[in-house]
Parts: structure tokens; sequence; C-alpha cells
């Protein structure tokens, strides 16, 4: 029998810029079971919902996460509209869908730029990043904030977007669609990239469904699980194409993402050519009282904020379930049978985002 | 906007291992296990999906009660049973991966299960 050694995978390596654990229990070479160990920098703010009121907890919401923040923010707020029977005002729901999807793009290119990293392409990663940029400069020019936009409010959204302004914004996005196919083009069809990444972490797509995947990390295994699909903000008025690939493994999950990226600006294009005119808020009275589930698609996958109120001006609970806590069960999958070499770039074709996963 | 459809189906302990066997034979995915305090007692939430089809079970129990794992038929359980055990005390029987209170580290045993601490002005955090 091959002797069995384990090696410590994180929490701090040159591939993670944030702290997660693996055992990586090695026969020889071969990865043949993995334990993962989380929580280094938990923070446990869902906690704080008990001390800052529902009105003010969107800012924490937010902080999430560095790269998705909006997005929680509109979550969030989207839920205790739920609760609260809150119509929001329709150019409102289409303003947090061209901010969601340009964190979309931010998110991407962010993750492409990174995962060029791991494999030793730098000057691939810099082109990701040059071009992430200019996404970094529409998010900041609209509200004010490179990163955390603080935009959303429960009843709405706190600035509004000229016509002009998105004019020149869909103008700008046939530079950007045509930076970003040259991007894409690359990984996508460069032979050394589709020979580092082909056949490498293989997740079937039986053992994504029913291992919880979501997101690209699903969709990549022909799992078609986009949770704009369900309608929610503006969504249900746009056509949302939901991109899959077929062969589970780190270029599927590679190319699913670089095709998401002219989604995401189909889906801007669309918004703006349909947004009303009109307010962007609604005046807030009362409490939340009751309970809901909000789902969003996050850039990493489906996202879940729990939010129950009992009349008061804190919430009883708000539990965030984010998209890397439920795809670290595949990512162990993914590891077990692989080569010790493959592991960093495995791990990363999830797109671990550990500030979510400790919230 | 289109409102996701959710129901929330309360039902016993004694139930639970049943009713997750029968979401898991008709093809659901298990989207989160969450636990919420309410007064003395803990209301666990299972959430499952199938085509955007959302639904809940919930149990609710008090703090000295141990809870089947659901790991057997949902392998990926083991990321929240382990969560409610180290974040609110919940003794889960059974899991798959156990870490034994080690999957979060935290400086407060359990720290979800105990009031808010209260800090006035002049006192050190």
């Amino acid at each position: 029998m091959t002797k069995q050694i384990i090696v410590p995978f994180g929490p701090q390596h040159p591939v993670l810029p944030e702290p997660i654990h693996l055992d990586l229990v090695l026969e020889d070479e071969r990865v043949v079971d993995v334990i993962p160990s989380i929580g280094y920098i938990h923070r446990g703010f869902e906690k704080l919902v008990e001390k800052r009121e529902f009105t003010e907890y969107v800012y924490i919401a937010e902080r999430t996460c560095g790269i998705c923040s909006f997005i929680h923010g509109a979550t969030y707020c989207q839920g205790i509209e739920q609760i609260m029977n809150i119509d929001v005002p329709e150019r409102a729901q289409y303003l947090r869908v061209i901010w969601s999807e340009y964190s979309r793009l931010h998110s991407h290119l962010l993750w492409l730029g990174l995962f060029a990293d791991s494999f030793g392409f730098e000057n691939l990663f810099m082109n990701a990043w040059k071009i992430r940029e200019r996404v970094l400069d529409f998010m900041e020019q609209t509200t004010g904030g490179r990163v955390i936009q603080g935009a959303s409010k429960v009843g709405g959204v706190r600035r509004d977007i000229s016509s002009e302004k998105l004019d020149q914004m869909v103008k700008d996005l046939d530079d950007l669609d045509r930076e970003m196919k040259e991007l894409t083009t690359i990984f996508m069809h460069d032979d050394s990239i589709r020979h580092r990444l082909r056949n490498v972490g293989v997740i079937s797509r039986e053992d994504a469904f029913h291992l919880g995947a979501v997101g690209p990390t699903a969709r990549g295994s022909g799992v078609a699980i986009d949770l704009r699909k369900t309608g929610y903000g503006a969504y249900d008025r746009l056509n949302v194409p939901v991109v899959t690939d077929s062969c589970g493994d780190c270029l599927s999950r590679c190319t699913v993402r670089a095709k998401e990226l002219f989604t995401s600006t189909d889906l801007i294009r669309q918004a703006a050519k349909k947004i009303p005119d009109g307010p962007v808020d609604v005046k807030v009275t009362g409490a939340p009282d009751g309970e809901y589930f909000m789902r969003a698609e996050q850039p990493r996958g489906e996202l879940v904020h729990y939010l129950k109120g009992n009349g008061s001006k804190f919430l009883v609970r708000s539990r965030i379930r984010t998209p890397t806590l439920t795809n670290i069960p595949p990512l162990i999958k993914m590891l077990q049978g692989c080569e010790l070499a493959d592991v960093p770039v495995i791990v990363l074709s999830i797109d671990p985002c550990i500030s979510c996963t400790e919230r | 906007m289109t409102v996701d459809k959710q129901t929330t189906t309360s039902i016993d302990i004694g139930k639970l291992i049943g009713s997750v066997e029968r979401f898991r034979n008709e093809g659901y995915r298990l989207v989160q296990i969450g636990c919420t305090k309410v007064g003395d007692l803990y209301e666990i939430n299972y959430s499952f999906d199938k085509d955007y089809h959302f639904e809940n079970i919930r149990i609710a129990i008090t703090a000295d009660t141990e809870i089947p794992s659901i790991s057997g038929m949902y392998w990926n359980s083991f990321i929240y049973e382990n969560e409610m055990h180290d974040l609110f005390g919940i003794q889960v029987r059974g899991m798959n991966i156990d870490f034994k209170g080690t999957f979060i580290r935290t400086a407060v045993k359990f720290p979800f299960s105990v009031p808010p601490v209260t800090v006035t002005k002049g006192d050190k955090p």
C-alpha cells in the first residue's frame, strides 16, 4: 500500500488572497482526500443585526464582500421590501440591475486576472485588470464608490443616472466588448491555456448538482441554475440567457465566466433601453414584521439573505448563505484524484471569496 | 418584479429525516440550513430548490436537543451542520465530517446563542 502523507495547503498561499486551509491527503503526488477548514477571519456580523436598525444594516450587508458588495446590499434591501410589501419604483429596479451587472463584470474580470496569474500568464493578468479599471470607473462615476457603492437603500436607490450618462455608458460598452473579446479569446482558445486547464478538476453534472454547486461552478458542469431567471428586480423584463458548458473542468468554468461578461453587457444595454423615467425611491414607514428568503445571483452564484423581523426596528435574524460556502463540498470532489501541482488552479477555479464566507 | 414563491412547513423533529428523504428522492438540491434563536427555542430551516421552486421545512428545538444529521442524504450538509454547532451550540448526531467545534474559530463559544453585549459610552468594548 502506498504511504499516505498530509500536506497543508493554506491558510496563507500565493494563490489565495484570503485564508482557507485544506489538508491534502496524498499518495505520492496524487490527492486522495481533502479536509477543508475555514473560520480564520469569521466576523460574525450577522449578529450585528440585533444592534443596528434595519435601515442602517444595509451598510453592513454591503460589507459582506469587497467584490460583490452592491449585490449584497441590493439583495438585503429587496428582502426587507418583500417583508414590508414596499413597491419599489421601476426605475430603481432597473438601476439595481445595471449596477449588479457592472459588479459582475468587475468580479469576473478580477477573477480572470487572478486565474491567469495562477497559471503564470502575467501579462494576461494585467490586461484583465486594465479592462476592469474601466468598469470600476463607471461604478465610481455613477455611485461615488469603486468597491463599496452604498447605492441601495430600503425603498429604492440613493442615486440616479442621467439619460446622457446612460447613453454614454452604452456607447462605451462597445469598446469594452471589443477589449473583452480580445481577452476572452485568449482564455478560451490559447493552446497553452487549454492544455493547462482541460480535464483538470473535473466534476460531473450529477455531482455538481447533488453537492450543492452554484454559479459558474455549477454551470461549468452543465447545471443551468441562474437565479436571475426567477425574475427578481427588473430581470423579469429582460432576456437573461443562462451560459453553460459541459466538460465540468477548469476550462469550462473559465469559459462560462468569459461568456458571461457579454451577457452582462447585453443586460446593461437592455436595461438602459427599457428604463422608465420616474422616482428612484419611496418613503419607508414602519418596521419589518415577518420573514423572507431573498435569493439573488452573485458573480459566484446563488446568494441567500434570510431576514426575520418582529415589528421592531431591529431584525431578529439576518442569515447570509454565500455561494463560496456552498461551493466548498464540490471543490473537495474536484480535488480528489488530482495532482498536487493542479491544486492551486482548481481551488481558484471556483472563484473562492472567503470574505463572503466568513461574514 | 417577480416574487420568488416560497413555502415553509413546520414539522416535528421526528419527521425530519423522512421529509428530507422525500426532497432528495424528488430531485431537490439542498440550498442551505440556517438557525435562528427565537426566545428559548432554536428554529432550524432546511431549504431546498428544484427548478427555482423553493421550499423550506422547519423544526423548533430547545438548546439541549440533539438533531440527526442529514449528511447521509445530502453529503454537503456538513458545512451547515458544523456551522450551526459552532455558532449556536446545536448538537448534531452522525455528521459525515465532524469538526468537533473547530470549523469556525470563535473567541466566544457559541456566540449566536447569547444575547448581544451592550456597550455603554465610556466602557471598554
